[in-house]
């Protein structure tokens, strides 16, 4: 039963950094915003927060500058594609490109640095108890905030009259715009949390999962997390369960590769972008689930005249 | 008072090749503050990045060698991004190409074939593999609506796992002491030099004659004017009866043979073998390359050489500045981030506006 739970608390540790990003980037698109430039803003989350964390030995003020450092590359996106009304496809990829290409730069002096990050919690007499006790407090703090933020978007969104105006906003900008709200600030708002939220995600793989900078760590995870909304039909609780079976399928590549089946590592490794593309296609073959639960404007410039 | 936009009744023309200037301008300003704030000067910094590299013969050179992939991509993904098909996924198909074509080459090996059969062999299997790799996407899109962003990206992942799967394990070369690469293509596969003194070779009229045939069947075919006429009015276009699927099929399918044939030139020329890795981000850099060209055959043209002096700019700073080569990729970003923002004057023209008029 041991190894169950250690099953489960790794499935749940490599869900994580997918439960932060594709959260953030539902709030973004309920607001009728696309923004393809998730994996640019995991990155440079991971690489402010390494970077804190290293300098200041403090990872919880890295995860900070993580957030931090994912909202302002969001507001370069906030900018041009409301703002300017810049197509939001080109400008979301730019922002991709240019996530990489920065966190490379900025981190380059970072690369073989290690640091002390943030580990699993470890209390007396419950986190090592029974197999109840490891699978309720054995987990990395960072676990807990990602269900946190959870529980805060699924009750902001169904909850709130901020959270209703925002989905109105999503589904028709010109009608919450004819009866007096302010459109563009409440994108702004939304893209600026979305930008915070795949910085977190970055920050938890580089202070928490894998305490460690390499280029280009996220190996896709910010697209990963872009298909997760879409197989999620836009719904939390459905990214939760999303993110956590393809830690899971994560693991599996893993565990198989330690237990050394004889399949070379390169195709096992292949098996999350596989099913990515496998689960994606099954979702969306029922185009009138996707139409009924995209919001209306998603992608489209809103231009107050 | 404020500056507020007001949408034009047409695109502006003017804008349109004014706005790829404004941004090359903007950028090179940043350039000159991000030199200034690393501590170098920026003047010299300014030569080394951009004069030195191409101030000789064989600069030159590199500059056409390393233009001719992202004008061959940028290319093939303009014909789709016309039409409203985002192939993001040129630097899986260009992997594709490469492992296809240079499969060809180490099969054939010693095998005496003669340069003029295994050379054009080479291309046509790296066209069609390219063009497979970019159908995956198509036929999950046509069948079954899934995005075709994020199933071509995802592929991106799979195509280099599986050439490093290769060149690790089947194809890995037996004398190579154990490092992942295959054997050196013999020379018969490798294409002609252009120019002596450089390694510019007969890609880069592959990639000419392709943006040629590219231009003809943009302006002068049905099938370019229809997919023309869905990426600017898509109900329109429904309206009209032309067929979406089709219009996916060709854009996925142009963008997937023109990376493909970009990667059997990478094997086939400066590489001359099969690495980890093929290219530095050709796939990404060509989607920039479309976009600053316009998506215009001629404007990809002028597009790629800047690109390709980005590129060698950046190896030039890391020789010469000591900087990073990443900031290359800082360079790329931020011209798209400028075209994008330069893009609004094309649509909208800005108006000072002073106090709202009272209401009536």
């Amino acid at each position: 039963m041991d190894t169950f739970a250690q099953l489960v608390i790794l499935t749940f540790a490599a869900g994580t950094p997918l439960v932060f990003a594709a959260l953030g980037e539902l709030v973004v698109e309920k607001a009728g915003v696309l923004n393809l430039g998730v994996e640019g803003m995991m990155l440079t989350g991971a690489v402010a927060s390494f970077i804190v964390t290293a300098d200041t030995h403090s990872p919880w003020l890295g995860v900070g500058a993580g957030a931090l450092g994912g909202a302002a590359l969001s507001l370069v996106f906030a900018v041009l594609a409301l703002t300017l009304l810049a197509n939001q496809v080109a400008t979301g990829l730019a922002l991709s490109l240019f996530g990489v290409g920065l966190s490379a730069f900025v981190g380059r002096g970072y690369i073989s640095v290690v640091i002390e990050g943030i580990k699993p919690l470890s209390i007396p007499g419950l986190s090592d108890a029974a197999i109840v006790g490891r699978l309720l407090f054995g987990h990395n703090p960072m676990v807990y905030l990602s269900l946190a933020l959870f529980v805060a978007v699924q009750w902001f969104l169904h909850r709130t009259r901020s959270g209703l105006l925002l989905r109105a906003v999503g589904e028709s900008p010109a009608s919450a715009h004819a009866i007096g709200h302010r459109v563009i600030a409440l994108r702004y708002a939304a893209v600026l949390f979305g930008g915070a939220c795949a910085g977190l995600g970055g920050a938890y793989m580089a202070v928490a999962y894998t305490p460690s900078w390499t280029e280009g760590m996220t190996a896709g995870r910010g697209w990963i997390a872009l298909a997760l909304v879409v197989f999620a039909t836009w719904k939390p609780w459905r990214v939760l369960a999303g993110a956590y079976l393809f830690g899971g399928v994560t693991l599996a590549q893993f565990q198989a590769q330690a237990a050394g089946v004889a399949i070379p590592s390169q195709l096992l490794a292949m098996l999350p972008y596989v099913a990515t593309v496998v689960v994606l296609a099954i979702i969306s073959r029922d185009a009138t689930t996707i139409r009924l639960n995209a919001p209306a404007s998603l992608g489209k410039p809103f231009h107050p005249e | 008072m404020r500056i507020a936009l007001e949408a034009r009744r047409e695109a502006s023309r003017a804008a349109i090749v004014l706005a790829p200037v404004l941004a090359t301008l903007a950028t090179l300003a940043v350039g000159f503050v991000v030199f200034e704030a690393l501590g170098k000067d920026p003047i010299a910094a300014f030569h080394a990045f951009f004069i030195q590299p191409v101030a000789t013969r064989y600069g030159v050179g590199e500059l056409l060698l390393k233009a001719s992939p992202l004008m061959l991509i940028a290319t093939g993904l303009a014909v789709g991004y016309r039409a409203n098909v985002w192939n993001i996924g040129a630097e899986g198909q260009l992997t594709l190409g490469a492992i296809a074509g240079g499969g060809l080459a180490l099969a054939a090996g010693d095998a005496r074939v003669p340069s003029a059969l295994l050379l054009p062999a080479m291309i046509v299997a790296g066209a069609l593999c390219g063009m497979a790799w970019a159908a995956i996407s198509a036929w999950l899109r046509t069948r079954f609506n899934a995005s075709e962003i994020l199933t071509s990206l995802m592929l991106v992942y799979v195509a280099n796992l599986l050439l490093s799967w290769l060149i690790h394990g089947p194809w890995r070369d037996p004398d190579g002491y154990n490092f992942p690469q295959s054997k050196q293509f013999t020379d018969a596969a490798l294409l002609p030099n252009l120019l002596s003194g450089t390694r510019l070779n007969a890609g880069l009229l592959i990639a000419l004659a392709v943006v040629a045939m590219a231009w003809l069947f943009i302006r002068r075919s049905v099938w370019g004017f229809e997919m023309r006429v869905a990426g600017l009015a898509p109900s329109a276009a429904a309206y009209a009866g032309i067929s979406s699927k089709r219009n996916v099929w060709l854009g996925m399918l142009a963008g997937g043979a023109c990376a493909g044939i970009a990667g059997v030139n990478e094997a086939a020329g400066p590489i001359g073998q099969l690495l980890p890795s093929m290219s530095p981000g050709y796939g990404f850099a060509a989607i920039i390359v479309a976009f600053v060209g316009r998506l215009h055959p001629a404007g990809i043209v002028f597009a790629s050489l800047l690109m390709s002096l980005l590129y060698l700019g950046g190896e030039s700073a890391q020789v010469n500045l000591a900087l990073p080569s990443a900031v290359t990729g800082l360079f790329q970003g931020t011209l798209l981030f400028f075209l994008l923002a330069a893009d609004v004057l094309v649509n909208y023209r800005l108006r000072v506006v002073g106090a709202r008029p009272a209401t009536p």
